[in-house]
């Protein structure tokens, strides 16, 4: 084992993981007066030189289609396209994982300063009062250790500072918060609403972390669509813009970049007393020493540290006595239809950007439905307007119409701006064939054990997704639109994303009061290891329809805050 | 435009948003100046098709998407010199175009006793209206449909991605904007015809 130089510092606290949930840690312990190592897998993100922000695609000679036309031939060679934010991919060359066989799963992992929040579609949903006990409602999964009205505070916090738009609506499934004014629907967005409508279904401002006025010194929007290319002016939420640059510059917190976590180091007690990790750069093994140390890798990377981290004392991996670590495992169901919209066809040309991402939103509305055919539900994401050009916009229209000459650029401008789709996301339900563990065979480049999926979906989310296809049909037909894709066999697993595709993966170091079935307390602290917490979305008991990333938010928070407490208290 | 050019817009956009917004004119300058800076690049050197096969693409492209009235077509809009360029640093590519232009010559030569260029203008659209759908597919044809798939992919690609084309379907975001507004005349347009 290797030893600890004796010299080094030790800080107050060791934060692994600078995205959503590493990112709020560091933002409020820093602001309580609290000694920070970051440490971070990645390199630092300078949004002045990254960005993309406002670039044409004829400003670069392969126009974003990739040198060779890389993307003509494959998946683009960027996860989201060449003009997207630096921020991971689906592969990450010398660090594979594998899938066992008779599962499907991808595993996107962004090394940078603020991780997965430098690119996020930036929906930001409350969790909804029912959302945490799910198996007092129907049975299935397991219910929180926490109630919706002790997480409100946190979310009040997160959307004050981090910026949520929104509308107060009094929907249950959708929780009011404290919103910024959400911009007005897009002509596309107003067809849907009055769809909508007329479907008994409804139709709401959306709730993005895009700020809509000053805020903590962030100027307001300039509705140029551009989220997911970072944001020059951090109008939207990244967690590197927002709360690690302000963070670093309070004096108070250390960031490693490049620097990646192998080993939580335990004494015999059991305290966490430091983190081993490889600095890329030299690719030698170095190490922090901390009083206690903080999780935020990202779910299913935060559960392989702990699986790597073994000893004589705790052979199944640190804090795993309950053997629940890596379990639990979900990801959102995910389906997407869309179609044209005759009324929309040669619609007078304006500037529609607005936001990054949609103007109005469908939270779940059948939520206290009867005779249901599947349980838990899902929420709507719609995407429509005039984008900005890029390579591949007009691959639909060239394939429907075929041809070539006046007719086919006449066919281009009409249906510019006209195609509208929905996307849906829902609620998968833990599963005891879906986990993640290490696979004793493999290990990546710095000689760390990697992790190996195991996948399913089951009829819940299989009916779950078909329920999407006929809703969105519903909806394009009511709006005029003609949907052209033949109903997918979804009993047949067919339609439905994959494993992972939506990066929503959560549940593998779950939160609980019982110390055999879950591996953190209510404070999201480890039942085993008292100066050990994990604050990224392992801790979750449910995936809800919601998305993540606000809750995560609104979690660390609160977990940081507990940490601070137990810190001047002496308990940690 | 240039990436000076580009960090002058982030700066001015930066400066705007404090003080309330990027004016339209500001906004239509940027539209300009990328056009000009387009305009001005010189003249491409052509880097993996010979002058022959460069010079089909060109027709090729001019009637995927011709030139009218208002705007010059895709060759015009450095359609070839997109495809040129990627086949140099892709040989799967530029096999896809050298072999594609091939064929539509022999054929042309087999019909017409002559090459694609030098064909006349209803030779051409003759063979294309056969290619340019996959209905026609057959032992003869599948060769050249699939080629001319291709060059009306990334054609209408290079084209819609210029600044020509961008100006032409009507793209006029990208710009800095203090107020975020749909003006009521596209509204009207969309509820007099929508079923809802």
């Amino acid at each position: 084992m290797f030893q600890i130089a004796p010299r080094s510092p030790v800080y107050d606290v060791a934060i692994i993981g600078s995205g959503a949930g590493g990112g709020t840690v560091t933002k409020v312990l820093a602001d309580l007066g609290v000694n920070v190592a970051l440490i971070e897998a990645g390199p630092p993100i300078d949004p002045a030189k990254d960005f993309k922000e406002h670039m044409w695609p004829y400003q670069v000679p392969h126009r974003g289609v990739g040198e060779g036309g890389a993307g003509y031939f494959g998946p683009s060679p960027w996860a989201f396209g060449y003009f997207t934010t630096t921020s991971g991919g689906w592969e990450l060359p010398g660090e594979p994982y594998t899938v066992a066989p008779g599962s499907k799963f991808e595993w996107f992992r962004s090394r940078v300063v603020g991780g997965r929040t430098n690119h996020f579609g930036r929906i930001s949903l409350r969790f909804a009062d029912y959302d945490f006990t799910p198996y007092s409602r129907d049975g299935l999964g397991t219910d929180w250790p926490i109630t919706y009205d002790e997480l409100a505070p946190y979310y009040d916090k997160a959307e004050s500072f981090i910026g949520v738009t929104g509308s107060k609506e009094g929907i249950r499934s959708a929780p009011d918060g404290i919103f910024q004014q959400c911009p007005p629907p897009r002509v596309h967005e107003m067809l849907v609403q009055r769809a909508a409508k007329k479907l008994n279904i409804p139709c709401i401002a959306s709730r993005l972390a895009v700020i809509t006025k000053p805020t903590n010194g962030r100027p307001a929007c300039h509705y140029c669509a551009q989220c997911g290319r970072g944001c020059v002016t951090a109008s939207n939420y990244s967690s590197s813009q927002v709360q690690v640059f302000p963070a670093l510059k309070t004096g108070r917190v250390k960031l490693f970049t490049n620097a990646m976590a192998r080993e939580l180091i335990a004494d015999p007690s059991g305290k966490v007393t430091g983190v081993s990790y490889i600095d890329k750069a030299s690719r030698t093994e170095r190490q922090i020493r901390c009083r206690s140390v903080v999780l935020a890798c990202g779910a299913c990377e935060s559960a392989r540290l702990l699986l790597n981290s073994k000893s004589a004392a705790h052979p199944n991996g640190l804090a795993n006595g309950s053997g629940h670590v890596g379990r639990n495992l979900t990801d959102s169901v995910g389906y997407s239809l869309g179609a044209s919209i005759p009324a929309l066809e040669e619609l007078p040309r304006h500037n529609s950007d607005g936001m990054g991402g949609m103007h109005v939103y469908i939270p779940w509305w059948l939520w206290d439905a009867k005779n249901k055919e599947f349980p838990r539900g899902y929420h709507v994401e719609i995407s429509g307007g005039f984008h900005m050009p890029a390579i591949g916009s007009f691959a639909r229209e060239c394939r429907e119409h075929e041809g070539y000459g006046k007719d086919l650029k006449d066919f281009i401008h009409a249906r510019y701006g006209a195609y509208v789709s929905f996307a849906g996301r829902g609620e998968q339900i833990p599963n005891e064939n879906t986990y993640c563990d290490i696979d004793p065979d493999v290990v990546d480049q710095y000689g760390i054990p990697v992790l190996r999926f195991h996948f399913k979906w089951t009829d819940n989310e299989l009916k779950q997704a078909q329920h999407m296809h006929d809703t969105f049909q519903a909806i394009l037909e009511t709006m005029g639109g003609r949907v052209t894709r033949p109903r997918p066999n979804f009993m047949a697993g067919e339609g439905i994303s994959m494993g992972g595709e939506i990066i929503h993966e959560l549940g593998t170091i779950r939160m609980g009061n019982d110390p055999n079935t879950s591996v953190l307390n209510k404070h999201c602290q480890a039942h085993e290891v008292k100066n050990l917490f994990v604050a990224d979305a392992a801790p979750f008991v449910s995936n809800p329809d919601k998305n993540p990333t606000l809750s995560i938010i609104a979690l660390a928070w609160r977990t940081a805050e507990y940490l601070a407490e137990e810190m001047r208290k002496r308990n940690v | 435009m240039s990436e000076l050019s580009r960090r002058d817009l982030l700066q001015n956009i930066a400066l705007s948003v404090t003080l309330g917004g990027l004016s339209p004119a500001a906004a239509q300058h940027v539209h300009n100046v990328a056009a000009d800076e387009k305009a001005s690049s010189g003249v491409y050197k052509v880097k993996a098709l010979n002058s022959h096969e460069y010079q089909t693409l060109e027709k090729l492209a001019d009637l995927i998407i011709p030139p009218d009235e208002k705007s010059p077509g895709a060759a015009a809009s450095g359609a070839c010199e997109f495809i040129d360029l990627l086949a140099s640093q892709n040989s799967r590519l530029l096999q896809i175009y050298t072999g594609g232009i091939a064929w539509l010559d022999q054929t042309m030569t087999r019909r017409y006793s002559t090459n694609f260029v030098k064909a006349k203008p209803n030779q051409q659209t003759a063979l294309l209206d056969l290619i340019a759908y996959r209905r026609n597919e057959s032992a003869d044809l599948g060769p050249g449909i699939e080629f001319f798939d291709w060059a009306r992919r990334m054609v209408v690609d290079a084209y819609y991605t210029s600044p020509t084309g961008i100006q032409v379907i009507g793209y006029v975001g990208n710009t800095s904007v203090s107020k975020f507004e749909v003006p009521q005349e596209a509204v009207d347009y969309a509820l007099k015809r929508s079923p809802v």
